[in-house]
């Protein structure tokens, strides 16, 4: 018999967690939790909604940078002109994910949780250097939102655990992000590969400060630090982005699946982590 | 059998049911309280057939819990049109012969009603890629989007 709550509080929700006799799952859009309820892959014996709980939906501007709460839909963030213009690549992956339906529940925190190796917006929030606001029985920590996901399905969530908001630093002047996906089609399908890139440039167009992250091509997304670091001290040249794409191939250890082979993936990544590079540059190039 | 109050409003009614934890928005709508016009396809998010708004946002019934409607504002494809008088894009969708087995309609007019409310004036891009999770397996989809284009110009009034 499932049983069902929406706290009020972030205390409350905690609560809840730490008394659960058996399995609680902790819901905000749902759109992967009510599949694996139908399909018998989730059997909970609690839900726990964390959508009535004020500080968990919704956007804010802090410090000159942002706050966006766990439990915040992919529209809603769509729609925060804010957030679009200082973070363009988190915004447009977080808004790949499915479709129009899709978008106005799925959220940030469950695409991070489901802890799928493709999931869209973990690369873009890691290049970011996005943190999250952990909550639980022992109180609030931060963790950077690469601490979270374990391995395929797994995190490092106690259970008493829950995220609460993502935090997205203030940015320099000259910065910029991306993210792009390969899909075999135009919409409606799980990443191949994806590639997140946030750079940060000086007037002459030198970068100065570099993030690359790949998913889809590891159990976990990468943060490829030699990827980084061949951007790093020049302009986007051709000998650039070839030190990209080789140490973005070289970081790669993929899966054969009917998405793409261990050989497609690898090869792809080089390309797609040259192409998000390319947009995150052009985009930084118009803020210096 | 523990049972969940829920208080909502549906195509502006104020409507109260009675669930199980596990029931979705969908099988309320279908099961409880007999509107049928939200369909059951994939209970995968995928297909679209049981597109309705809450709180103004679009979004798949087979994917929400019904006690999670408790003070929302659920539309469905019943309060589309009014009495008699279709809505605009159900009448176009009549007159480009824009559906054939019709399961997927009453999602499709859901979802584009949802799109001609936020952008009057969508580009044929957009409204394709707005409907990209409303499967059709008969039409494919050109008609669709001519009636969608076609019902917005009339509503600006062209």
């Amino acid at each position: 018999m499932l049983a069902y709550t929406a706290p009020t509080t972030i205390e409350e929700a905690v609560r809840a967690l730490a008394g659960a006799s058996g399995v609680a799952k902790v819901l905000s859009g749902g759109t992967d939790l009510l599949v694996q309820l139908r399909s018998g892959r989730a059997k909970p014996h609690l839900i726990i909604d964390i959508k009535k709980i004020p500080d968990v939906s919704g956007i804010r501007e802090r410090d000159g940078g942002f706050v966006i709460g766990a439990a915040t839909p992919g529209a809603v963030i769509g729609d925060c002109k804010a957030l679009r213009q200082a973070w363009p690549g988190v915004v447009e992956a977080a808004n790949l994910i499915g479709s129009t339906q899709i978008q106005g529940r799925a959220t940030l925190a469950g695409n991070l949780c489901n802890a799928s190796p493709a999931a869209d917006s973990v690369p873009a929030l890691i290049a970011a250097r996005a943190t999250c606001v952990v909550a639980g029985a022992n109180g609030r920590r931060e963790v950077p939102v690469e601490g979270i996901v374990t391995g395929p399905g797994r995190t490092s969530l106690g259970r008493d655990e829950f995220i609460v908001a993502f935090h997205l630093p203030k940015r320099p002047p000259g910065s910029a992000d991306a993210y792009l996906r390969f899909i075999p089609r135009t919409e409606m399908d799980i990443a191949v590969v994806g590639a997140g890139v946030s750079v940060t440039l000086d007037p002459g167009g030198v970068c100065t400060d570099a993030r690359v992250v790949l998913g889809a091509v590891a159990p976990t997304a990468l943060l490829v630090a030699d990827a980084a670091a061949a951007l790093i001290g020049r302009a986007l040249d051709a000998g650039a982005l070839e030190g990209l794409d080789q140490a973005a191939r070289r970081a790669c250890k993929p899966i054969d699946d009917k998405r793409g082979t261990i050989e497609y993936r690898i090869k792809v990544a080089g390309v797609i982590a040259r192409r998000a590079a390319t947009i995150a540059y052009e985009r930084a190039g118009e803020r210096r | 059998m523990s049972k969940y109050h829920v208080s909502t409003t549906i195509n502006g009614e104020p409507t109260e049911f009675l669930c199980e934890a596990e029931l979705t928005l969908l099988d309320v709508l279908r099961d409880e309280l007999h509107l049928t016009g939200s369909k059951e396809g994939c209970i995968s998010g995928d297909c679209g057939a049981c597109s309705v708004t809450v709180d103004g946002r679009l979004v798949c019934a087979c994917l929400m819990l019904a006690v999670e409607a408790e003070g929302r504002a659920v539309e469905t494809i019943e309060g589309m049109a009014r009495g008699h008088d279709l809505h605009p894009l159900q009448q176009k969708f009549l007159e480009h012969a824009a559906l054939q087995c019709g399961f997927c309609t009453p999602g499709l007019l859901v979802a584009a009603k949802a799109l001609l409310d936020r952008n009057p004036n969508p580009t044929e891009t957009e409204a394709r890629y707005w409907l990209a999770g409303n499967l059709c397996r008969c039409t494919g989809y050109d008609k669709i989007i001519r009636a969608v284009l076609d019902a917005a110009a009339e509503l600006r009034g062209e």
